[in-house]
């Protein structure tokens, strides 16, 4: 009988989701998401600095419904993955391991995700 | 490497269906994956209905009155039957844990038991724990020491004996180290929870006299530093046991010596 033939066992398709790997992708997804939305940062800088016909085009396309939308996915990016990287400071000096400890704080993470962005949008749209 | 979806060999398929027996009225059905090397089918999930109110209140009760009383060549390992020995670990519900501490009841609907994860399957629930125990045989899990043996046993003071605790209980069952997304991508070159566990049982025990080269042997990007804090591993080990928190205890003592 040859080993070479056993199957590889399920992982991804048979393992329950739970906050621990949720939130841990979702550090990981944000952090390609911030990278690539430095871009855009990059960009919007760019034509500010190329004079006032590029800086007008750039702010109507950010101000436009898909740059808003871009630019709403991209500040709850940045509150998870600051929030998250938080979390992650306590972990490196041995902090809240505990399996109870774990979970408050991955629930606080997704909480203050939500408040901080929408707390962000309300009062950008409050001085506009 | 990552790799999500399985090989082709090891897609899964529709098995076949035993169905409920006569006059039951506490019918729950249990999705068991199965695999032969004996033919060349792929794995297939295998339907058994069992009598609840003829049957103990484990998975692993459910899983030998299948192997008992509907089909024979179901092939699992078991041996203690409470949580002690670690043979039986599988995914049982979409999580790893022991057949045999786990509750029928605590399983919503269908019961869906699996081989622990990303591992190569010798049969059915048996998979190939060649690799775990290899990494297991690096890490040294022995008192190591230079000095000369003491008249009598080696001393420890009730809170250096206390640093064990936590540790020590662990029974190598690997629900934790098949459960972490790191180890099913880098396992070749990863030690995983377990392992990093037990590593951290000898380091943190004050007889042993090899802490510093125990440290050496882990200061590695892969063996020690694929750990991401998941925290899968802490999730699912089914003696409630912190592997995480043993790696992080690791980490910090390598922060620690650098001084």
């Amino acid at each position: 009988m040859s080993s070479a033939k056993r199957p590889l066992s399920p992982h991804l398709q048979v393992y329950r989701p739970q906050l621990t790997s949720i939130l841990s992708i979702t550090h990981r997804l944000s952090g390609v998401a911030l990278s690539l939305g430095t871009l855009l940062l990059v960009y919007w800088l760019a034509a500010a600095a190329a004079g006032p016909e590029a800086f007008e085009s750039a702010q109507s396309f950010i101000g436009s419904f898909l740059g808003r939308l871009l630019l709403f996915g991209w500040t709850i990016g940045l509150f998870f993955h600051l929030c998250n990287g938080i979390r992650h400071l306590f972990w490196d000096v041995g902090l809240g391991f505990e399996l109870d400890d774990v979970y408050r704080s991955g629930w606080t993470v997704v909480v203050a995700t939500a408040v901080f962005s929408l707390v962000t949008w309300i009062v950008g749209y409050g001085v506009m | 490497m990552v790799e999500f979806n399985l090989p082709a060999n090891s897609k899964v398929q529709e098995g076949k269906t035993f169905p409920a027996p006569a006059g039951g009225t506490n019918i729950k059905a249990f999705k068991v994956y199965r695999w032969s090397p004996d033919d060349d089918d792929n794995p297939r999930v295998d339907t058994y209905h069992v009598d609840l109110d003829d049957c103990g209140p484990m998975v692993l009760d459910a899983l030998i009155k299948i192997k008992n009383e509907v089909d024979s060549t179901l092939t699992f390992r078991r041996s203690c039957r409470e949580g002690v020995c670690g043979s039986c670990a599988m995914n049982i519900d979409g999580t790893n844990t022991l057949a045999c501490t786990k509750y029928i009841s605590e399983i919503a609907k269908d019961a869906k038991v699996y081989p622990l994860p990303h591992l190569p399957v010798v049969k059915d629930l048996v998979p190939d724990l060649a690799q775990v125990y290899a990494q297991y045989d690096a890490i040294e899990p022995w008192l190591k020491v230079t000095t000369r043996p003491p008249e009598r046993e080696r001393l420890q003071s009730p809170e250096e004996r206390a640093r064990l605790d936590g540790l020590w209980e662990c029974i190598l069952c690997f629900s934790c180290t098949t459960s972490c997304p790191s180890y099913w991508w880098n396992g070749e070159r990863y030690l995983g929870p377990a392992i990093l566990l037990q590593a951290y049982r000898w380091i943190a025990d004050s007889r042993d006299e090899f802490t510093g080269e125990r440290l050496d042997e882990l200061e590695d990007p892969f063996r020690l530093y694929r750990c991401h804090t998941i925290m899968n591993c802490t999730r699912t080990c089914p003696k409630s046991l912190n592997p995480a928190k043993a790696i992080a205890e690791i980490k910090k003592l390598l922060v620690e010596r650098r001084g």
